[in-house]
Formats: structure tokens, sequence, C-alpha cells
């Protein structure tokens, strides 16, 4: 008595105290899950560039229906109303070509920017051709000059400069705002100041697009009946993913432990037991995450998504106690149970320890983190069950039998056994179906685990192409200490880019040296300006013959002699300017490193259209000065590189756990004809469900790989079950076996079927990898048993 | 009195005047209603027009040079979109408008903007593309217009409307002939002028 209020004392201070720390812990829901503890430098530029980059931190926004006017005015309003609210850096919708601030910046600062001032643009022979084409634009067609603007900048820097700026491509426009290629919607892309990564924060700035527009639209009543919102982005995407899954993960665990309580009652035909039963499964859970919060610190989402699924099993452990349990000699039930099923749940959960043990040193906090969880989890559930389910039921308790259904299966399975040489051909069926889909047996895209529908991928599709909007799939990473040599790096790889641009390997790059050179640069370029009585000299010899006269571009003298004496411009001195937001974008301080971004645009035609030649770029980089690195980032490849790696770990890592099985059970069993007893019907269930999988053309992901081995990890408490206390037990200990094992498969095959039918591919893989798995494994198990004794005679 | 109302006072020249301003007023009503008719008559015609190639010489005069500068070239043009101008001296340059976006080269570089941003190109090839396609409401959302003709000769002068354009461009004056344009003077606030003349008719 005492020692049973001891242990119950004890069980529930660690449940408090794992509760308070499942309470107190950090989550997380970002991406490094998927990624490596120890990133390569361009694993490391990956991860910044999808949590923090460029293209992460878009949101496309599309207005839609209603008349093509009203969407015109709606983008003006809604850009003007965004522009005002701190969430955003900036907002486009096109008609903000150049601002009066940036204009006037540019023009002050035309010497400092222009790519064309050296000391040969200066000489008679420089002046002369750039003033000749300045004259010749004064009659181009669209009025480009002012006439002002030809005696104060003559050498046409201050256009030079827009040019610079100015985008390549630009999306269509129409009625002053952009608008999609058929004109059907209107346009705008609005830059969010939280990362991309920032999933909170970027759900607010969703809010606030969404809360102006609707006030838009509702100020625009009724004529704005038509009209819709639709937004795209990464951002969006995450925020969607992330609430698609709360959604289904709560939606399907609340169906499947209604499921899985109501045929438990049916089971147990008694509340309390029911009640009882739930214990190991909570204890479980709040052991596992309690786990993972001492272990790593912080617990990944996904982590916790898998968790539910584990219920699935650690829900097995009460049933086998509270239906196998009857009172035996000596009175008790539990401790009957203990002593003739205890080592054999105690092998399995060993078995299943050593599968899950194989993740641990996985360099993927995810897989990593998995593994730990279901270690814990499942350790806590069998020692519940073990110890505190005896302690809490009562004195006289015995289990309800279930003899009708045991002693149907009993039947049932000798019916069947009579045909298991036909199990032969299943290994023969299955491996040689493995093998006419080998080549697509594994997805190598990290799509695959996306959980964005493919309508709202070819939604985004559509808008970028529609916006020119970065999709950045190559860029050139330079790291430097400061920012100065970041910079400086930056315009020597700009330069040997540029020949690249004109080979027409590239369409053309953005680089932050173009709204920020480098001090040097700056420095450089005032110094190729000539003194004022140079200047006039070269002047007069210059125009010579031109039909402007040298005393006209007093203004422009002045204006050099300003601009020598003027002092270098730093990231503050643009202030004010869109040229603030570009170099924002492409170039930041990363922990103790200034990281400049050079994004790279493919060409649309040409020998490889819309590809980067990598070898010929990397070739044409060079040599990094000192203290300096760069290097090309092509994501897309990276990304399925990492994804694979992330997958292959996975495989070497599962064959490892299922290595340590066979070990633990040769040990334990000492014989390689039990072990084969019961490793063969796990096996042949991998190979039958991976076969279907196949012959339904899943192409495999990671989560596949877990749901195997899962399949061996509750599989082996049924084969062990077969192997131990099928053939040599008495015939009302095997029919209670049976139904015990019916019950807890079905259990499993309802959490993990229901996972099956969601939309979200990582938790639908899990689904129907282990439902079907599961009840192979039990069936495999029976068939593969040694055949029970005839009836009633042992008995 | 008489001082101050001279034309009531000599009440009998005053008739005289009143009849006559009657006549001045029904006569320049009528002459208004001739004209917007003729106006109306000049755009259907226009509009007959499907396709146009014709090569052209632009002359620049700007005070701040010694001499003018002359451009030669072609336009292009298809009804009722599009306008091409293709500049070939002194320098090559290339500008379209197409369904209200301009495009053009400039240092090895494509823009594209909308015409509605880029109001300062109105005057230079709007004002033409609109005169050829008859379109009498795209030149007045642009421009205020006056119209003149004697015979089957005419003249347009289109004042712009948008303020920036006419801080620079004073008129915009275009002569044609039957369903033609002979030339397109843009007369700049500053004095500066800018005469394009519509030569040889190329192939069609």
């Amino acid at each position: 008595m005492r020692r049973r209020r001891v242990t119950i004392l004890a069980w529930m201070v660690l449940l408090a105290a794992t509760g308070w720390i499942v309470a107190h812990a950090h989550y997380t829901a970002d991406l490094s899950a998927f990624l490596p503890a120890r990133p390569s430098p361009a694993q490391q530029a990956l991860v910044d560039e999808l949590r923090e980059g460029v293209a992460a931190r878009l949101i496309l926004i599309a207005i839609n229906g209603g008349e093509r006017a009203q969407r015109a005015q709606l983008s003006q309003a809604l850009a003007t109303g965004l522009r005002a609210d701190p969430a955003f850096v900036s907002v486009n919708n096109g008609r903000n070509a150049a601002s009066e601030s940036d204009q006037r910046y540019i023009f002050d600062h035309r010497y400092l920017l222009s790519e064309q001032i050296t000391a040969d643009h200066f000489t008679t022979a420089g002046l002369r051709s750039a003033v000749s084409e300045s004259i010749d634009s004064l009659a181009s067609p669209a009025g480009f000059l002012a006439q002002d603007l030809l005696l104060t900048d003559p050498t046409g820097e201050t256009l030079q400069v827009m040019g610079q700026l100015s985008p390549d491509t630009g999306p269509r426009s129409q009625d002053g705002v952009w608008v999609s290629a058929d004109g059907s919607q209107a346009l705008l892309v609005a830059r969010t100041r939280v990362a991309g990564g920032d999933t909170n924060g970027q759900e607010r700035a969703l809010g606030v697009i969404e809360a102006e527009f609707g006030r838009l639209r509702a100020a625009a009543m009724p004529a704005a009946r038509a009209v819709s919102l639709r937004v795209s982005g990464p951002g969006v995407f995450a925020i969607h993913a992330r609430a698609t899954i709360i959604r289904e993960a709560i939606r399907l665990s609340v169906l499947s432990s209604l499921l899985i309580a109501t045929l438990l009652l049916l089971a147990y035909r008694s509340l309390r037991t029911l009640a009882l039963g739930l214990l190991p499964v909570v204890s479980g859970a709040l052991a596992g995450a309690a786990a993972v919060a001492l272990g790593f610190g912080v617990i990944h989402g996904v982590t916790l998504g898998f968790g539910v699924t584990l219920i699935g099993e650690s829900v097995d452990y009460s049933i086998y106690l509270l239906i196998q349990a009857r009172r035996g000699p000596d009175g008790n039930a539990a401790a009957t149970w203990i002593t003739s099923f205890w080592p054999t749940v105690r092998l399995g959960l060993f078995t299943s320890l050593c599968g899950f043990a194989s993740l641990l040193p996985s360099a993927f906090p995810g897989l990593a983190q998995l593994g730990l969880y279901s270690m814990a989890g499942l350790l806590a559930a069998a020692a519940v069950t073990r110890y505190v389910l005896p302690a809490l039921l009562p004195e006289r308790w015995t289990a309800r039998p279930l003899n009708a259904l045991g002693r149907g299966l009993a039947r049932g399975i000798d019916r069947l056994q009579r045909y298991r040489q036909l199990l032969w051909l299943l290994p023969l069926l299955a491996i040689a179906e493995v093998q006419t889909h080998r080549s697509g047996l594994w997805n190598r895209d990290l799509a695959a685990l996306s959980p964005v529908s493919a309508a709202d991928q070819a939604f985004d599709a559509q808008l970028r192409s529609s916006l020119g909007a970065p999709d950045v799939s190559d860029l050139i990473v330079i790291t430097a200490a400061d920012t100065e040599s970041a910079l400086s790096a930056a315009e020597a790889v700009g330069k040997r880019l540029n020949s690249l641009v004109k080979s027409g390997e590239l369409a053309g790059f953005d680089t932050p040296a173009r709204y920020l050179p480098s001090l040097a640069l700056q420095r450089q370029r005032l110094d190729a300006l000539p003194a004022g009585d140079v200047l006039r000299t070269r002047l007069r010899a210059a125009l010579a013959g031109l039909p402007l006269r040298a005393t006209r571009l007093e203004p422009f003298v002045a204006a050099v002699e300003r601009a020598r004496t003027a002092l270098l411009v730093d990231r503050s001195g643009l202030a004010g300017t869109s040229l603030a937001s570009g170099v924002d974008t492409l170039l930041a301080q990363r922990g103790n490193r200034v990281v400049a971004l050079l994004p790279l645009r493919a060409p649309a035609a040409g020998s490889h259209p819309f590809a980067i030649d990598a070898a010929h770029v990397n070739a044409a980089l060079g040599a990094a000065p000192p203290g300096v690195t760069i290097a090309l980032l092509d994501l897309k490849h990276e990304s399925d590189a990492l994804y694979a790696a992330y997958q292959s770990a996975a495989i070497r890592l599962s064959l490892l756990g299922f290595g340590l099985i066979v070990l633990l059970l040769l040990l334990t069993l000492r014989s390689v004809a039990r072990v084969m007893r019961v490793i063969a019907p796990l096996i042949l269930s991998v190979l039958v469900v991976t076969a279907a999988l196949a012959a339904s053309r899943q192409a495999l992901t990671i989560l596949h790989l877990i749901g195997l081995l899962l399949i061996v990890a509750v599989g082996s408490n049924y084969a062990l079950f077969f192997e131990r206390h099928f053939a040599p037990a008495a015939a009302g200990e095997r029919s209670t076996m049976l139904a015990s094992l019916l019950i807890a498969n079905l259990a499993t095959v309802l959490g993990f079927g229901v996972l099956a039918f969601s939309t979200v591919p990582v938790l639908s893989a899990l689904g129907m990898t282990v439902a079907p798995g599961a009840f192979a494994a039990l069936l495999f198990s029976a068939l593969m048993a040694r055949p029970q004794a005839s009836h009633g005679v042992l008995s | 009195m008489s001082r101050h109302f001279p034309l009531l006072c000599r009440a009998r020249r005053g008739r005289t005047l009143m009849l006559l301003s009657c006549a001045w007023l029904v006569g320049s009503a009528a002459v208004a209603a001739a004209a917007s008719d003729a106006l109306e008559q000049l755009m259907t015609q226009l509009r007959q027009r499907q396709h146009g190639h014709v090569s052209f010489t632009e002359v620049h005069i700007s005070s701040v040079l010694d001499r003018p500068l002359t451009s030669t070239g072609e336009l292009f043009y298809d009804a009722p979109d599009r306008l091409e101008k293709r500049t070939t001296t002194p320098r090559a340059e290339r500008m379209v408008l197409e369904n209200g976006q301009l495009s053009f080269e400039r240092r090895h570089k494509e823009y594209h903007v909308a015409l509605a941003d880029f109001p300062q190109a109105a005057p230079y090839i709007e004002a033409i593309r609109a005169t050829l396609a008859g379109d009498r409401a795209a030149l007045e959302r642009v421009f205020h217009i006056g119209f003149d003709y004697s015979g089957d000769k005419w003249t347009l002068r289109l004042t712009p409307l948008d303020a920036h354009v006419a801080a620079e461009v004073a008129t915009v004056s275009i002569d044609g002939q039957s369903d033609s344009i002979k030339t397109v003077t843009v007369k700049l606030v500053n004095g500066d002028r800018s005469i394009t003349t519509l030569g040889a008719v190329l192939d069609p």
C-alpha cells in the first residue's frame, strides 16, 4: 500500500515537472528543423536568404474584378495607405518611377554615382563625345533633356545614373498602375520590414494590407462589390501553411482521439478503465516534449506535430495491460500480467527505442528531435503502464474478457496459416514492383514537403512573371569584415559580370554598389574631375564645331568645382530615397560580417535560356581578396542538395537502427530462427507498403521513411507477442492476447488512417504509410507465427 | 454720361452696332459650328487610314545652340494604336507608342513606360498618333484643341492641359492637307521650337 502511494506521488511529481518544462519551453516553427546544425557557408547563405533575403520579404498583391479604372484607383489608394505604415519598407504599384527626393539626390550626387566617371570621360575627346550626345538628346523624340540640364550637366550624368538605377524590365502598366499581362488585375509589390522567416511579423503585415484594402473597398461601395484582393509570396505561404498545419493537426487529432476512445470504450466497457488507459499517452507526450526542451533548448513545431501521431503507439502499452491482465493464482491481475506479458512488452519497447535512437546522431535538428521525443515518450508511456497503472487499478480489478473475439481470431489465423507458403511470393512481387519504379522512388524535390497547394503556387508564378519580381535563384554572395571591403569586392565582381552581360551569358544583375559606391570608388571618381580652369580649356577645344559654345557651360564648370570638394556619401546619406532600400536589400550586417548580395538574371534567349552557367560565372569571378569570400549560390540547387543530404542521412540512420534492433533481438532471444520469425513480418510489411506506395506513384519523402521506421517500432510488439505467446500459450491466454493485439492495432490504424486524409503532405505521408503498414505487420506476424498446437490438447 | 457710355448715347450708331454684333455673334457661332463639323469630318476622314509610312525631317531650334539641329528618320503608323518614330540621323533611336505604352531605347537599355506616367512625351508622339487615328477624345484628354481650315488644308492648334507639360510646351501645331499631316511644330515656353516635316510616302 505504502509503495503504491510512493509510486503515484513520484509519478505526479514527474508529471508536474514535465508539464512545467513544456509550458516554459521555447517553440519555433522556422526552417531550422530542416537545416543542418553546422551548415557550410553556402548552406548558411541559403538559410539567410530563405529567412531574410530579398525575395522572402515580398508580398505580391493583386486586385481582381470590377472596372479597370476602379482597380487602378484602389491600387493607388492602397499603395498610399501602405506606404504610411511602418510595417513596409516600400510599396510599389507603378507610378513612383523616381520620386522628387530621388531625382534631387541623383542630381546632387551625379559625380559620385555615375559609372561613366573616369579620367578619360573628362579629356577633350571624352567631353566632346559626351556633350555631343547630350546635344542630340535635346532633339530626341521624347524631349528627354530639359535645356537647363544641358547647361549644368552636359555630359549627361543625371540620365546615366537614372539609367543605372532603373530596372531592366518592368511590368505592364495601365492607367498609371502595374497590371497583369492580360490587364485583368492591378498589381502591387510590398516589401516588409520584418524578415520573411518571421511568420508572426509577416502575419501582422498581411493583416495591415487586408484591413487597409477592406477599408478602401467599404468606402467605395457599392461600386466596389466585385473587387477582391489576393496576395501571394513566401511570407504569405508560410502563414497559410502554418495555419493549415495547426488546423489539420487539431482537427485530425481530435477526430482520431474520438475514434480511438470509442474503440477502447467498446473494448473495456468501462469509462474508468478508458481514463486510466489514456494516462500513459498523456505522460508520454509530456515526457517527450520535456526531453526535447531539455536536450535542445527549443522545440520545433514539426516535432510536436509528430508527437501527436505517437499516441497511436503509446496507447498500445495500456491496451495490452488492460485487456490481457487476468487475476491469476496470487490474486492480483496486474501482477500476473507483469510476470507473464511485461517482458515481451519491455522487449518491444527496447526494439522501438533502438529504432528511434538511430535518429539521435542526425546532423539535422528536426530528425534528432524526433528521435529523442519518441524515445522519451515511449519510455514514459511504458513505465507508467508498468508501474503507475497497477498502483491505480483497484485491488480486485480484472480485465473484461473478449473471449469470443479472441477465439474467432485464433480460428481465423489457423485457417489462414494453411496458405502461408504463399507469403513467399509477396517479397518477390514487392521487390519487383519497387524495382520497376526505382528511378522515381524517392522524391528529390524539397517542394514535396511544401504544404502550399499547386493552385497557389501557380498563382504566385503568374504574379511573379507579370511583375518581373525577383524570384531569386542565383546570386553571388560576398562576405567581408566591413561595408567598405564588401562594396569594393562587389564593384570588382560587378566589372567581371558586366563582361558576361555583354557576351549574353547573363541578362543582368543587381549590386549594392550601384546604390552606394565604395568610398574608394567615390574618391576615385572625384579625383577624375578636372579643376575649373583645366575644364574650361578642354571644353573650348572639345566643343569646336559643335553648336554649343563653351562659355554657355559655366553652370557645368561651377557644378564640377563644387563636386570636387563635396563630402563622400555613406548609407546615412541615402535616407529618404528609394536608394536606401536598394542598399538595405542587398547589403546586410550578419553577425560580425557584412554580406553583399548580387542577384543574377538569366538570359531569356541564347544557348541556354533561363539558366545560368554556374561554371562560366565561377570562372569569371576570379580570386577573392584576403579576408573576403565570394561564392555563387544557386538557391534551388543548394536547397535540393540539402534535402537530398537530409534524406540520405535519414535512410542511412534508419538502416543503422534496424541493425541495432536485430542485434538486440539476437542478444535476448539467442536464436537466429526466433529472431527471423520476429523480423521477417516487419521486413515484409515495409516491403509491401513501399511497393504499394510506389505502385500508386507516390514518390517517397523523408516522412514516408519515418513512417516505415514507425511500422517497425509498432510492428515489433506484435511480432514479439506472436513469437513468445502464440504457440506455447493456453487457449484462453492466446485468445486474450489476440484480442488485445487486434484492439491495439485498430487504435494505431485509426490514429494514422485519419492522417492519411490530411491535405498537408507531411501528415498524409505518415498516415498512408503507417496505417496499412501496422495492419500488415499484425497480419504477417500472425501468419508467420509457429502454428498453435491443435485445439484444446494443451489447454 | 456720354463719356462713360458712348455707345448707348449714340443711339443710332448703337443700333447699327447691336445689329452688327448680333450678326457677328450668330455668324461666329455658325462658323464655330462649321469648324466643329469640319473637325468632326476631318477626324472621320483621318480614321479611314489604316497604315502610314513616311520619312520625316525634324529641325530643332534652341536658344542655347548656335545653329539648328536637324534629325531625320521614318514614321510608321498602324491604325489606331501604334506609332513608331525611327530616327536614323544624327543618332539612331527608336520610340514606339503602342496601346498607351511607350517604349524607347537609350544607351542600349530598353525602357517601357505608360504614356500616362510620362506626359512630357505626349506633345511629341501622342499628338501625332491621336491625330492620325482621328481620335478626338484622346486629343482632348491631353490638349485643348483649336482648329482652322481653308479648303482641304487644316491646322490643329493643341495646348497641353497637364500643368507640368504646359510649363515647358506652349503649343503643338499640326498642319495637314486632307487626310495627311504635313508638319508638326512644337513650341516650347522658353522659345525653343522643333518643326517636323513629314515627307515622301515610303512603301505603303
